[in-house]
Parts: C-alpha cells; sequence; structure tokens
C-alpha cells in the first residue's frame, strides 16, 4: 500500500516539477547547447544569470514588481481588514449587495477590463505609472482579502470585544489591542496571498505599461531580445524567470502551513 | 459602590419583539441581587442593558441617581464577568488583570500593586505568567473574576459565571463569589438559569419569563410565598406537586383525597372570587410517612405504593404516580418545558420527601400523610396565588 502511494506521489511530483527544473536547466545551458536534447546542461555556465543584469532594464523591473506588489499589498490588506471586520461583525444595509459585488469582482474576467482601463487610465495620466497598476491590483486583491479575513474574524468570539468594552476599551482600542492580535495570523496570510497574486499578473503589467518606468518583472521579461537579431533570448527568459519565481517558492515553502489555513479557513467552521 | 434603578426599562428588537418589558427595581448599594428564569426570558438582555452592551428602547437606567441610558459600556465603570469568561487568549493571566487598568491609564506600579492584590485575593499568584490556554476551568473563572475586581468598579454583572464548570467546582466557586461579594461590599447583578444558585447567593431574587418581572424578593420569601405557579413551579428543588383539584364545601377533592381547608386557606379564599377548578400545590416536604408523622390535627392521608425511593442520607424521596391526570396550565408547561421534564400527559407524579428513619420500600404501598396547612391554591387561568394576600 505504501508503495503504491509512494509512486502516485512520485508521479504527480514528477508531472509538476519536470517544467519547473528544465527551465533551471535551461538557464545554465551555454547558448550554444540549448538545442542538444540534454536535460541536465552539457555546458554549465552563468552567462544567462549576468547577462540579465548587465543593463538595468530587469532590476528596474524587479523594483517596480516588489514596489508595486508591496504597495497594493498594504493597502489591500488596511481596507480588507476593515472591510472584512464589518462583514464579519456589523449587520448594516446593503451588507449582502457588498459580499457579492466583492464576489463578483473576484470572478470578473480581468481581459474583458484590460481595454477600458488602458483608455481610462490614459485619459487620467495613470497610464505607464505605479499608481496605474497599483490600483487595478488592489482591486482585485480586495475580494480575496475581505473573503479571507472575515473568516478569520468569524472565529474571534465575539465576547472578547464585549469583555474590552467592558474593561473601558474604545471601540478602536478594542479592535488594535483585542482583536488585531488575534486575528494577526489571518492578516499575514492573506498578506502572502495578496502580494503572489501582484507579482504573478502579466495580462495588467503588460497592457497598462509602456516603459520601464512601471513595468514589472514578468513584463520585462517579454521583452527580452538577444544582443543581435540572431541570438535566441531564451537562455535569459529562464534565468529572469527563476529569478523571479525561486522568492515565491521560497515565501511559500516558509509559510506553507499560513497558506493552507488562510485558503481553507472558514471552510470548516464557517 | 452604586446604587442601580431600572425605572420602566425596555428592550423592544426592530422586528417588534419584546424582549424585556418594563423592567422596574431598585437595586440597593451593596447588594446581590440574582435575575433568573428560563432561557429567553430576558435576564441577560436586562443584564447587556445594564452593561450599555445593548440599547435600552424605552424607560430609564439610573446609576448613583444619574442616567446613564446614552453612555457607553466604559463611561459606566461597571465590570462584567462572561460566562465564556472571555479571556484575552494572547495575553497572560497578569496581563488579562491589568488590562482595564492600563486602559485607565494607571502607573505602572499602581497597575503591579493592584494585579498582586487581586491575584492573591483570588489565589491566582503562581499563575500569573500563565496564558489561559494552559489553566483549568476553575483558573480560568478566577482570572475572569479578578479582571473585574481589580479596578474596583461601581458594579459587578456576572452573566452565568459558573455554568461552564463542573458540579462539585461550582458549589466551590458559589461559596466564594459570595464571600467575596460580601467582603468588597460592592452591588452585583447575577444571572443565572439554576434556581440552586440563585436561592443560595441572593441577597434578592428577580424571576423573570418573557421578559416580564414574575416576582422579586428573598430567596425564603420566593419559595413561602411564591405570588403565582411559575414562581411555584421554578423555585424549589425537587419541584413543588401540582394536582388539579375541585373547591367543594368539605374541601379540596384532588387525586390524592379530599385536602381539609385550613384556617389560613379559608381566610384567604375568602377575600377573592376563586374559580370552582383550582391548581393545588404541595411542596415535598410537606408530606410525611403517616408512620412518623403522628397526628399533628391539620392534614390527611393517602396511600399509595412508592415508584422509585430514592435515598439522600438526610432524606428520602418517594415518588408516587396517580393516574387522575396533571394539572393544566401554560403556566406549569413552561416551567416543564425549561426542565426539560415535558411529562408523560395524564399522569401526576408526586414527590414526598420523607425522613431517612421511614420504612418506606419500592414497589410497596404505604401512608403518607401531608400537612394542609402548606396548601397553596392557583388559579389554573391566570397563574396568580389564591392563598397569597
Amino acid at each position: 500500500m505504501k508503495a503504491r502511494w509512494a509512486l502516485v506521489d512520485l508521479v504527480v511530483l514528477v508531472y509538476a516539477l519536470v517544467p519547473v527544473l528544465w527551465i533551471v536547466s535551461l538557464s545554465f545551458k551555454d547558448p550554444s547547447t540549448f538545442t542538444d536534447g540534454s536535460f541536465v546542461p552539457t555546458r554549465w555556465t552563468w552567462a544567462n544569470y549576468s547577462g540579465i543584469f548587465r543593463n538595468d532594464d530587469f532590476t528596474r523591473g524587479l523594483i517596480n514588481s516588489i514596489g508595486i506588489g508591496l504597495i497594493s499589498t498594504f493597502v489591500a490588506i488596511l481596507f480588507g481588514t476593515m472591510a472584512a471586520y464589518a462583514v464579519a461583525r456589523l449587520t448594516f444595509p446593503g451588507k449582502k449587495v457588498l459580499v457579492g459585488f466583492s464576489l463578483l469582482i473576484a470572478m470578473f474576467p480581468q481581459i474583458s477590463l484590460v481595454t477600458p482601463l488602458f483608455q481610462i487610465e490614459r485619459g487620467l495620466g495613470l497610464f505607464n505609472t505605479w499608481l496605474g497598476l497599483i490600483l487595478p491590483y488592489i482591486t482585485f486583491a480586495l475580494p480575496l482579502t475581505i473573503y479571507t479575513l472575515s473568516a478569520f474574524f468569524r472565529e474571534i468570539p465575539w465576547e472578547l470585544e464585549k469583555a474590552a468594552k467592558m474593561d473601558g476599551a474604545t471601540p478602536f482600542q478594542a479592535f488594535r489591542q483585542v482583536i488585531a492580535p488575534l486575528a494577526a495570523p489571518g492578516m499575514v496570510t492573506t498578506a502572502i496571498l495578496a502580494f503572489i497574486t501582484c507579482w504573478n499578473d502579466f495580462l495588467f503589467a503588460i497592457s497598462l505599461t509602456s516603459s520601464n518606468a512601471a513595468r514589472t518583472a514578468p513584463a520585462t521579461i517579454s521583452f527580452f531580445t538577444g544582443s543581435s537579431q540572431f541570438e535566441d533570448p531564451t537562455g535569459s527568459i529562464s534565468a529572469a524567470a527563476v529569478v523571479i519565481t525561486a522568492p515565491i517558492v521560497i515565501f511559500v515553502l516558509f509559510f506553507q502551513r499560513r497558506i493552507v489555513a488562510g485558503l481553507t479557513s472558514g471552510a470548516v467552521k464557517g | 459602590m452604586a446604587e442601580i434603578v431600572l425605572d420602566g426599562v425596555t428592550k423592544r428588537y426592530p422586528d417588534g419583539t419584546t424582549a424585556v418589558d418594563r423592567f422596574d427595581l431598585r437595586i440597593a448599594d451593596h447588594e446581590f441581587v440574582i435575575l433568573v428564569g428560563p432561557s429567553g426570558c430576558g435576564k441577560s438582555t436586562t443584564l447587556n442593558m445594564i452593561a450599555g452592551l445593548e440599547d435600552i428602547t424605552e424607560g430609564e437606567l439610573r446609576i448613583d441617581g444619574a442616567r446613564v441610558n446614552e453612555k457607553a459600556p466604559r463611561d459606566r465603570d461597571i465590570a462584567m464577568v462572561f460566562q465564556s469568561y472571555a479571556l484575552y487568549p494572547h495575553m497572560t493571566v497578569r496581563e488579562n488583570i491589568a488590562f482595564p487598568l492600563k486602559l485607565a491609564k494607571l502607573a505602572k506600579t499602581e497597575i503591579d500593586a493592584k494585579v498582586e492584590h487581586a491575584a492573591d485575593l483570588l489565589d491566582l499568584k503562581p499563575h500569573l505568567d500563565r496564558r489561559p490556554a494552559n489553566l483549568s476551568g476553575g483558573q480560568r473563572q478566577r482570572v475572569a473574576m479578578g479582571r473585574a475586581i481589580v479596578r474596583s468598579p461601581k458594579a459587578f454583572l456576572m452573566d452565568e459565571p459558573l455554568s461552564n464548570l463542573d458540579a462539585k467546582l461550582r458549589v466551590q466557586m458559589r461559596t466564594s463569589i459570595s464571600r467575596l461579594q460580601k467582603n468588597l461590599g460592592t452591588t452585583t447583578v447575577y444571572v443565572t438559569h439554576d434556581q440552586t444558585e440563585a436561592m443560595t447567593l441572593g441577597d434578592r431574587i428577580v424571576i423573570m419569563r418573557s421578559g416580564l418581572i414574575q416576582q422579586v424578593g428573598a430567596p425564603q420569601e420566593l419559595y413561602d410565598h411564591p405570588a403565582n405557579l411559575f414562581v411555584a413551579g421554578f423555585i424549589g428543588s425537587p419541584s413543588m406537586n401540582f394536582l388539579p383539584a375541585e373547591v367543594s364545601e368539605g374541601g379540596l377533592r384532588t387525586g390524592i383525597g379530599t385536602i381539609p381547608l385550613g384556617d389560613r386557606v379559608r381566610r384567604a379564599m375568602a377575600t377573592r372570587r376563586v374559580p370552582g377548578e383550582v391548581i393545588v400545590g404541595l411542596r415535598p416536604e410537606a408530606f410525611q410517612d403517616a408512620a412518623l408523622a403522628g397526628d399533628p390535627g391539620h392534614g390527611g392521608t393517602f396511600t399509595d405504593s412508592v415508584d422509585i425511593l430514592e435515598s439522600m442520607g438526610s432524606e428520602k424521596l418517594a415518588y408516587f404516580t396517580l393516574e387522575s391526570g396533571a394539572a393544566q396550565s401554560e403556566h406549569l408547561a413552561e416551567v416543564a418545558r425549561d426542565a426539560g421534564a415535558d411529562d408523560v400527559p395524564g399522569v401526576v407524579q408526586i414527590v414526598a420527601q420523607l425522613d431517612p428513619k421511614s420504612a418506606a420500600r419500592e414497589g410497596r404501598p404505604m401512608k403518607i400523610w401531608f400537612d394542609s396547612d402548606a396548601v397553596h391554591l392557583f388559579d389554573p387561568k391566570s397563574g396568580s396565588n389564591l392563598t397569597e394576600v
């Protein structure tokens, strides 16, 4: 029985990891050996990695990605926390509509928004700016944060807040000193999920930017060219792909438990 | 230390249901008042209104003479102990107890001194640096008490603080709460659904039902002089026996024979119109083994076989089943529902509290004497006690 499971595990792992390993392998191959069909590079080289950092296009892309991702995540968590708290704790007119709308946004096909967003952002002067990407990223990260966080808030007993009020806390003090510390694990999880969503985005990044002023790393990679028209940029693209994937992989491995908790919270005890 | 006055306090929800209806009560300084009643009677809502956790729809709440209806909980200077204890799980016991003082912006040295004092009082010293998750139920309960007493508030509100403890610990904590309240002398309002807790703890008991006060009084007063069927059935354990009865010249015709009317009952009946059908109430201790009772002159006897005999050591409880049909009244039905004992219809069970020396045996018929002076008569419709003036 154990052996059979091990076999299934192995098949799944190979299926999932071969493309990843292939990219890693490609990124270490000398350009002349790309087509040799060998899975393990025959001639190892760091040239692809040093190549992508030779000019500052990719570095700019990374800075843009990190900056835009962090700001979007921070703002989404800030508003998401408040909204989730309201959704979990208060009854107010239009609550169902609000929750429904945020679900709608999460389901909305992003491709259909690209053209209108492009026009709007050009009209407002937001095109090719950090803000031009931060705004749509917040919009799409908010439903996720509201959903995950409200599940976390619902698990915190209401009596704790009442107790804090009786102990002399203002509503904000009760939130700040009792509820927020208890919801902190949930906030960290949600922040990680939101950041990954922003980090991975390609569609908006490619459509709403035109120079490295705001172009994020995934979009930058698509503009890679060889140093001459006869040179294939495959090596650089692979190296860059490894560079932007590695932090996420490390992150996810490190916070694995948290992320799973975030995705399933509320599933069992709603 | 404070006097709390509820003046026609009413809670009505937006959907029109009235949870508490014109609640009038003056709670004196230092007093220990119990709100008791079946679930859904409005006792917790009343407590939450005093706390400020729920709005008051109508009426006025005064603490030390000042209207506090519109004041936030933190401006009322009242501490509350919750049923779930509501300890802050991310804080140590020390931080939990210090929390209200920290919010009040007291000096660090003063906070430490007060926390130590409270911990001393509640025997929590060795646990101050532990987290609530690592404490036993009784210890958690004491931490919740500590958080309430540490800032010497005007009043304590307690919402079923003992219901999460096991039976033995509950009895123990009951006496320590009682002692603590006597020592501190702080006005206390205590909510419970357990009539034993109510009887043993309170200076005064307020019995509630469907948002209305049924009776207010000292425990013994409620026991001896219940105002209506509901109070009579709710207070006392084992509870009062109820029998349907017909009023006739010779006395009250019931399933256990005709009960002669004593002077007290006769006098009370003379002052009001008594319906032909009434409900007779007799406490279990109004019965006695006829062999041991002698003949005090007032009373009667009946003979029936003992269904079940419970020997408690200090007394024996004998259960009899009468086939005569149970007393029918919505007032009793509610008590039964609350006790979880919707009895088999058409059967009356009588509980008699006998002397331990009684020779009663299960399945054997025995002669039981009952005290006809201890009889209460109730109007089945209104539920009111016809023998109380």
